[in-house]
């Protein structure tokens, strides 16, 4: 595996508030990354602390192979913050031109780019002139220039219309398909669950988590089931060794596993013991819940 | 550095504010210089010819001109201010260090555009006054055309000084207008210095030594007013207003030393700010 940044202990304090404690994690090539966490919790910082705008306190990063100082690797990034920041008084193809001529890059790629999000037909019209969802797409294409190794964003769906919001997605997914690497912050679940394959799990400051998505929680799931005779279901799942915890909410019954069943194996069991199932589903718990469920347990 | 000074240029060239403030800056003191030198009729009353007073004779005219010219500066200085609170206000400084560029090279790219600035605007007061002073003036022998042109280098210094002076405060204050409002707190901080000096030292003159050494008072010291110079040609035989109206190499020192601090401070100030 080939890293792309590595953090050891990275801390930020503002004054009295520790904004970010301790961080350490590492991005390898080829993964799609989230990091989450509630607002508050770090990410922007953490973000702006490798991409040099934001000073930290304590320990260190480096990109790549850690030879490259923080100034060059920066020219193999590409990175949208928070808001799309473009000079409103040039035109988008204007904007572009001066981000090619900071990166270092031909403007031969700015029209490719412009296709990408969507903007070809509006390159002349002024930045001002220009939505929102108009101004995080140019920055899309402004981080696309240089062909960057990883692409970080921060929040890129923030503020926008649905509308805008599913085509930032589709955007970031045609992105990750051609096997680019990303890095996205977000506080929206759903969002890092769509996109990525590995997350950084942040609460005030602190890694709470960090690994694939689908390993976040030791979990085998749980089912959903719903039938005539509650007491004797009850009865029998309290009897199973494979099933923990059993909650009962109107008539819909949940029980979690603590081994491993799969669904027909159940079916087959209750129906020996005389049980028929109106209602069985077998599922996981999604990202949100086993989100609230990490940051609970530190409570 | 070309790539450095390009970007700032785009930035500039693009925003109508700058490109006419600049252009103004340029032209004025032109039409100045030359609406003086012309021949103006009063509508008959009388006429009004600058150029028989001398002022356009080498090597005086060197020191005129600079003088004069140099109060155009404040265009420029603007144009110096709104560069940096525009980037901090539309946030492009951030972006700009997140694509790629150094807080060192943006600080340069700055500087750079002022030391280009000053020299076009150096270059182009040179000739101007050069072509003026050989159709008026009533020598032009080489030796004396070319005796005083330090004024020009004086006025160079004078430039890169004032503006690397704005580019601090600019950088300090965030804002274009309290940039603006903070040279007018300087000039009367120094004043205030002086009336200390005087004060503390129990002479004028002391005060003044003091006061040579303060940014703004430096900048001025460089090319003095040269109104006393012309009466002194009028009056040879009065010693009393005789004063030194030269450029000292010292003088010259104190300002590229507060060129150096400013940009120093400016760079500083922008490494250790979390944006």
């Amino acid at each position: 595996m080939e890293p792309i940044l590595t953090i050891n202990n990275l801390t930020k304090k503002f004054g009295y508030l520790t904004a970010v404690k301790n961080l350490s994690f590492s991005i390898q090539k080829g993964n799609v990354y989230g990091i989450l966490g509630p607002n508050g919790s770090g990410k922007s910082t953490t973000l702006g602390i490798v991409l040099n705008v934001v000073n930290k306190t304590k320990g260190d990063f480096h990109w790549f192979d850690g030879n490259v100082s923080t100034h060059d690797a920066l020219k193999r990034v590409g990175a949208i913050i928070e808001r799309p920041n473009f000079y409103p008084y040039m035109s988008a193809e204007q904007n572009l031109k001066l981000v090619c001529r900071i990166k270092g890059v031909s403007e031969s790629k700015i029209d490719e780019k412009l296709a990408v999000v969507g903007l070809l037909d509006r390159k002349d019209h002024k930045f001002r002139t220009y939505s929102l969802g108009m101004k995080q797409r140019l920055a899309i294409a402004s981080a696309l220039l240089n062909d960057p190794e990883i692409l970080i964003l921060d929040e890129p769906t923030n503020g926008l219309d649905p509308q805008g919001i599913h085509q930032i997605r589709q955007i970031i997914k045609d992105i990750a398909a051609k096997g680019t690497t990303i890095l996205l912050a977000s506080h929206l679940l759903d969002e890092v669950e769509k996109v990525c394959s590995h997350v950084v799990v942040l609460r005030k400051g602190e890694k709470l988590y960090s690994g694939r998505v689908d390993e976040m929680i030791n979990s085998y799931g749980f089912f959903e089931l719903k039938t005539e005779n509650d007491l004797a279901l009850l009865e029998a799942l309290k009897a199973h060794t494979n099933i923990g915890n059993v909650k009962v909410e109107g008539d819909l019954i949940t029980a979690f596993l603590n081994g491993p069943m799969s669904a027909s194996d159940f079916n087959k069991l209750m129906f020996e013991k005389g049980i028929f199932l109106s209602h069985l589903v077998k599922r996981k718990e999604s990202l949100e819940e086993q989100f609230l469920q990490l940051t609970d347990n530190l409570n | 550095m070309l790539r450095l000074v390009q970007i700032e240029f785009q930035k500039l060239w693009l925003n109508k504010v700058s490109l006419v403030l600049i252009f103004i800056s340029f032209i004025l003191p032109f039409t100045v210089l030359i609406l003086s030198s012309i021949k103006i009729n009063f509508f008959g009353f009388f006429t009004l010819e600058l150029g028989e007073l001398g002022i356009f004779n080498f090597p005086i005219i060197w020191h005129i001109t600079t003088f004069f010219a140099s109060y155009f500066k404040f265009f420029f200085a603007i144009v110096v201010v709104s560069m940096i609170g525009n980037e901090y206000s539309n946030k492009t400084l951030k972006q700009n260090l997140i694509d790629g560029l150094s807080k060192k090279e943006f600080v340069l790219s700055k500087f750079y555009t002022i030391v280009f600035f000053s020299l076009c605007a150096t270059l182009l007061i040179g000739v101007a006054t050069f072509v003026i002073g050989m159709y008026y003036s009533s020598y032009t022998e080489a030796t004396i055309i070319f005796r005083e042109v330090e004024f020009l280098l004086a006025y160079f210094v004078k430039l890169v000084g004032f503006f690397s002076l704005c580019l601090f405060f600019g950088m300090l204050l965030k804002r274009s207008a309290f940039a603006l409002a903070f040279l007018v707190i300087l000039y009367i901080f120094e004043w205030i210095v002086f009336w200390v000096s005087v004060y503390i030292f129990g002479t004028v003159d002391a005060a003044f030594k003091v006061k040579s050494f303060m940014p703004l008072e430096s900048m001025y010291n460089l090319i003095n007013q040269p109104i006393q110079r012309i009466v002194m040609t009028k009056f040879p035989e009065k010693a009393d207003i005789m004063y030194d109206y030269g450029v000292h190499w010292y003088e010259i020192a104190i300002v590229l030393g507060w060129t150096a601090i400013f940009i120093f401070l400016s760079y500083r100030l922008l490494k250790k700010r979390d944006l």
